[in-house]
């Protein structure tokens, strides 16, 4: 891989390319935007959010200058509220709902509040809750992704024994190996997890559910487990030359770009990214920063069908990528040793009587050096399988009820993508937090709302 | 463009904007630059025996982002020499002849005292003076200011000394830590006074350093009461001058000061009886630069109420203040809601709910949820009014038919 590393741009240029996008508030500017906030009653923003966190609540005591009170109010409803802060989709949810938005086409800039008031309990360590007195049960979590994370924070908040698996050698799940890096580092998502590790929870990293333990070692073990296992690799696109150098999967290029070592991070002049999700934005934001001459986004539907953002699409729009609508790669074609990935060949689609078709003879060669696959996840159908009893519907999902989140094996209980199929990290911590609320009914009886339930 | 030239007791003014005494009238090149900035008038930083002023000694109170809406000072008066002084306001008054300069004055409780320094100004030939009696710190301490204020037989018996001395007019200045306005107003005009001008500042403590616990302002390590003035005096202002305004014993002329810093501000000092306003806070704060929007928003104002001159709306407003006996009962509004312009903060539901009369609930409006007034249980009390961010959403309605009024001193026989 190493040898497709050809950036012409210097380390010190690739980094500040990946500095963040939205920087930390200032405190004069932290002051004034938390006093332009009216403190509405019931208010709209956090009925927006999906953790329901009490905005108007912690903006104000940030007015008041109660940051430790500030960042409390936010953990209480979202464990994972510092990288929230920094990757909720903030124009979909709370501040697409903001009444100032309305008022002054200017809403509140909440997702920074939340950072600010976190990064002041983070970068001080200082914990605003403790672990609860200990109950004596115990319960398993596989994965540490938001799910997991948010599920065990509140179980040791209720004095659970909390142990988490993660396959992985870092805890974070798609927050450490996913989120775009000039959203948020590894870094980020290591602080965060050391909050949680102070609670108490257990991480077992390097530790793959299904190999290196069973699952009748964690029934064994616990009372109840929690799946937070999220999706699996990218789809195949199932067309010839997909095993070729040069061809990668989204995922696996942004992870290798949140490493940083950008020297051995994979590049090539002319860059062809296949979808048009966030995470396929992801991908071709990231190559154009890394120093990608020419990056293109293939897709094989219209503009206004893309599944990204709004404000996603005008991010890689700042950054100059290409736009191929309704483009459909047919083949990817090596160079003259065969080698290495040389072109996509390409068809160009329309619709037709609502159907989308390839339209016959508008083939062409699209001469490319590399090639990432960003249309979507796999769902985690083999692994869920493997749990006797366990519904999953058709799409390969779990199926739970809503409320608690348990499966249809008692024990058992899921959220996060690998429930409802790939949504945003704020979702999983509020499928975290359902499920604490599942598990702590199942093992006491005991029906609790946690903050923002 | 409106006339905005005053005759106040007999002093002539090109407008009615002056600046109060303090700071901003420290010396001669300051009040200058205020009158080539526009200021119409400008009452000397207050005069008598030198004194030796601490530091730090301001303090201000911000609320939300707004900073000073209230400034809190423990400075006392001119702390430079008396011949200074007097030689600048001889020089200013001769480079600017049309200009109003009143010089404030505070010297101890003497006949002579007073008597002398007032003959003294009057040679430099400044338009008249202003009797500070009003100071709350310090100079109260030694028997001056606010302690002379407070004292309505003291108050006549100084001006008549002034009175005695001198033919320029006198001017008041009154305090407003008192209980009741009116009773030092009338000793002054009993004394002789020819204008009253009011407010100084409020006794105060601007708050305490959370992490010293040593109050504002911080005089090493000690702090004492100040004079409170800026934006958030204007109502305390605005009452003591209608006060006097509508007193039939106060027939003087009244130069209406405290948290003036708008056009807006002074239209209303204006028309609850003044005849001059001064300012002070406002023009610590940006500079004497303000007075153009002043003196432009004001006679904008007047050209589009159709008034020729300023004059025409002294004293407009005073007769529509009464006596809470006098206010009609049968009147009746309530708060209507505007959903095209309403965005859903819920302020209102809350504020009447916990701060009110529990009668704003929620409707649904094609399907989302929208405040609505049960018009039968409001009492009108404008709250929702004033809470609610969105323009034009909330309007007070009103509802009785206007045939019937009755007052509560109607409806309990009393006397008017
Ligand atoms: C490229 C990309 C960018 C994204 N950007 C954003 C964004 O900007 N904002 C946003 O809100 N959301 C974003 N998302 C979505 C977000 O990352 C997910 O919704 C969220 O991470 C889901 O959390 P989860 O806990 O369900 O799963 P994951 O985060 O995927 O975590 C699952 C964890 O389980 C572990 N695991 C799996 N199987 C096992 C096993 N058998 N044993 C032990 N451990 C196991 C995995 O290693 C992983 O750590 C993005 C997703 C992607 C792919
Ligand atoms: C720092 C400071 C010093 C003042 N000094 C005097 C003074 O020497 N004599 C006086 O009559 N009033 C003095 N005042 C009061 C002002 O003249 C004025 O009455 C008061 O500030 C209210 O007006 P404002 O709200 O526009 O500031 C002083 C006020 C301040 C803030
Ligand atoms: S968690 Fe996300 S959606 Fe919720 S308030 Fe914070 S930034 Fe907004
Ligand atoms: S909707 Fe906006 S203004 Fe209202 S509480 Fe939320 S952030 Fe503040
Ligand atoms: S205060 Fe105004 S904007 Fe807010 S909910 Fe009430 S009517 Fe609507």
């Amino acid at each position: 891989m190493p040898e497709l590393s050809n950036s012409p741009l210097t380390p010190e240029q690739i980094t500040a390319n990946f500095c963040e996008i939205e920087p930390p508030l200032p405190m004069a500017e932290a002051l004034f935007e938390a006093h332009r906030c009216l403190y509405c009653y019931d208010a709209p923003c956090t009925q927006a959010c999906p953790t329901h966190i009490n905005v108007p609540s912690f903006i104000k005591k940030i007015a008041s200058g109660n940051l430790t009170g500030s960042a409390r109010v936010i953990l209480d409803a979202n464990p994972i509220g510092s990288t929230c802060s920094r990757v909720c989709p903030v124009d979909v949810l709370c501040e697409g709902a903001c009444v100032e938005k309305t008022l002054m086409e200017q809403p509140i800039q909440i997702a920074r509040l939340q950072r600010y008031a976190m990064d002041h309990v983070i970068s001080k360590q200082i914990d605003v809750f403790k672990a609860g007195a200990a109950n004596g049960k115990s319960v398993g979590i596989i994965g540490s992704g938001p799910a997991g994370l948010s599920c065990a924070t509140y179980l040791a908040r209720l004095g659970y024994a909390v142990t988490i698996y993660e396959r992985r050698a870092k805890a974070g799940g798609l927050g450490t190996y996913g989120m775009a890096e000039y959203k948020m580092t590894q870094q980020d998502s290591a602080d965060e997890v050391a909050m949680i590790e102070r609670l108490g929870v257990q991480f077992r990293l390097s530790c793959e559910v299904g190999r290196d333990v069973t699952f009748a070692d964690l029934e064994a073990a616990h009372d109840a487990v929690f799946i937070g296992v999220g999706l699996g690799a990218t789809n195949k696109l199932g067309i010839p030359g997909e095993e070729l150098a040069g061809v990668y999967d989204a995922l696996e290029f942004i992870e290798h770009v949140k490493t940083r070592d950008w020297a051995n991070v994979p590049l090539a002049k002319s860059v062809a990214v296949i979808g048009a999700g966030n995470t396929a934005i992801d991908a071709v934001t990231q190559a154009k920063r890394l120093g990608a001459e020419k990056v293109m986004l293939i897709y094989r539907r219209t503009q206004p069908e893309m599944s990204a953002y709004e404000y996603e699409y005008e991010l890689a729009k700042q950054d100059a990528v290409e736009f191929h609508w309704q483009t459909t790669p047919l083949e990817i074609l090596a160079n003259m040793d065969g080698s290495r990935v040389a072109a996509l060949r390409c068809v160009q689609t329309e619709l037709q009587e609502g159907k989308l078709t390839n339209v016959a003879g508008s083939e062409f060669n699209l001469p490319v050096e590399m090639v990432i696959k960003a249309t979507g996840q796999q769902k985690q159908r083999g692994f869920l399988a493997t749990i006797p009893g366990l519904r999953l519907d058709q799409s390969g999902r779990a199926v739970v009820n809503p409320a608690t989140m348990q499966t249809d094996t008692p024990k058992y209980f899921a959220g996060g993508d690998c429930v409802n199929g790939g949504a945003e990290a704020v979702d999983a911590a509020q499928h975290g937090k359902h499920a604490a609320m599942g598990i702590h009914q199942f093992l006491t009886g005991e029906t609790i709302t946690l903050a923002g339930a | 463009m409106a006339d905005l030239s005053v005759n106040f007791a007999g002093i002539q003014s090109p407008n009615p904007f002056w600046l109060a005494s303090a700071p901003p009238t420290n010396m001669g090149s300051m009040v200058e630059r205020a009158f080539d900035a526009g200021w119409g008038g400008a009452v000397w930083k207050t005069l008598g025996e030198p004194i030796v002023n601490v530091s730090s000694r301001l303090a201000a109170m911000d609320y939300g982002t707004q900073r000073m809406m209230g400034l809190n000072n423990i400075e006392l008066i001119t702390d430079r020499p008396l011949d200074v002084n007097l030689k600048e306001i001889r020089a200013c008054k001769r480079k600017y002849p049309k200009h109003a300069l009143i010089i404030s004055l505070m010297v101890e409780s003497k006949r002579e005292a007073w008597q002398e320094i007032a003959k003294k100004v009057e040679d430099t030939g400044a338009d008249g003076f202003e009797l500070n009696f009003g100071c709350p710190h310090g100079m109260s301490e030694r028997g001056m200011g606010a302690a002379m204020g407070q004292v309505p037989e003291y108050t006549c018996m100084v001006t008549e000394w002034v009175k005695e001395a001198t033919n320029l007019p006198v001017i008041v200045k009154l305090t407003p830590n008192i209980t009741a306005i009116n009773y030092p107003a009338r000793a002054a005009v009993k004394g002789g006074a020819d204008a009253l001008s009011l407010i100084n500042t409020i006794n105060s403590v601007i708050g305490v350093d959370l992490d010293t616990m040593i109050p504002y302002p911080n005089v090493n390590g000690m702090a004492a009461h100040g004079g409170y003035c800026g934006p958030a005096v204007k109502p305390i202002a605005l009452n003591m001058v209608s006060e006097l305004a509508r007193d039939p014993e106060v027939n003087i002329p009244i130069s209406g000061i405290g948290g003036i810093a708008t056009w807006r501000d002074a239209a209303e000092f204006l028309l609850l009886g003044a005849t001059t306003v001064q300012v002070c806070t406002a023009v610590m704060h940006y500079g004497y630069r303000i007075v153009e929007d002043l003196i432009d928003g004001l006679s904008n104002y007047l050209d589009e109420k159709g008034y020729a001159s300023v004059n025409d709306i002294i004293g407009q407003s005073v007769h529509r203040v009464t006596d809470w006996g006098n206010l009609d009962l049968k009147y009746k509004t309530v708060a209507r809601i505007d959903h095209s312009k309403c965005v859903n903060c819920n302020l209102c539901h809350i504020a009447c709910e916990d701060g009110a009369h529990q009668c704003i609930h929620f409707t649904d409006v094609n399907g989302k949820q929208f405040p609505i007034v049960d018009e039968a249980e409001c009492v009108g009390c404008n709250l929702c009014h004033l809470v609610c961010p969105a323009p034009g959403c909330i309007s007070m309605v009103r509802v009785d038919d206007g045939s019937q009024t009755m007052s509560w001193r109607e409806m309990t026989g009393q006397p008017a």
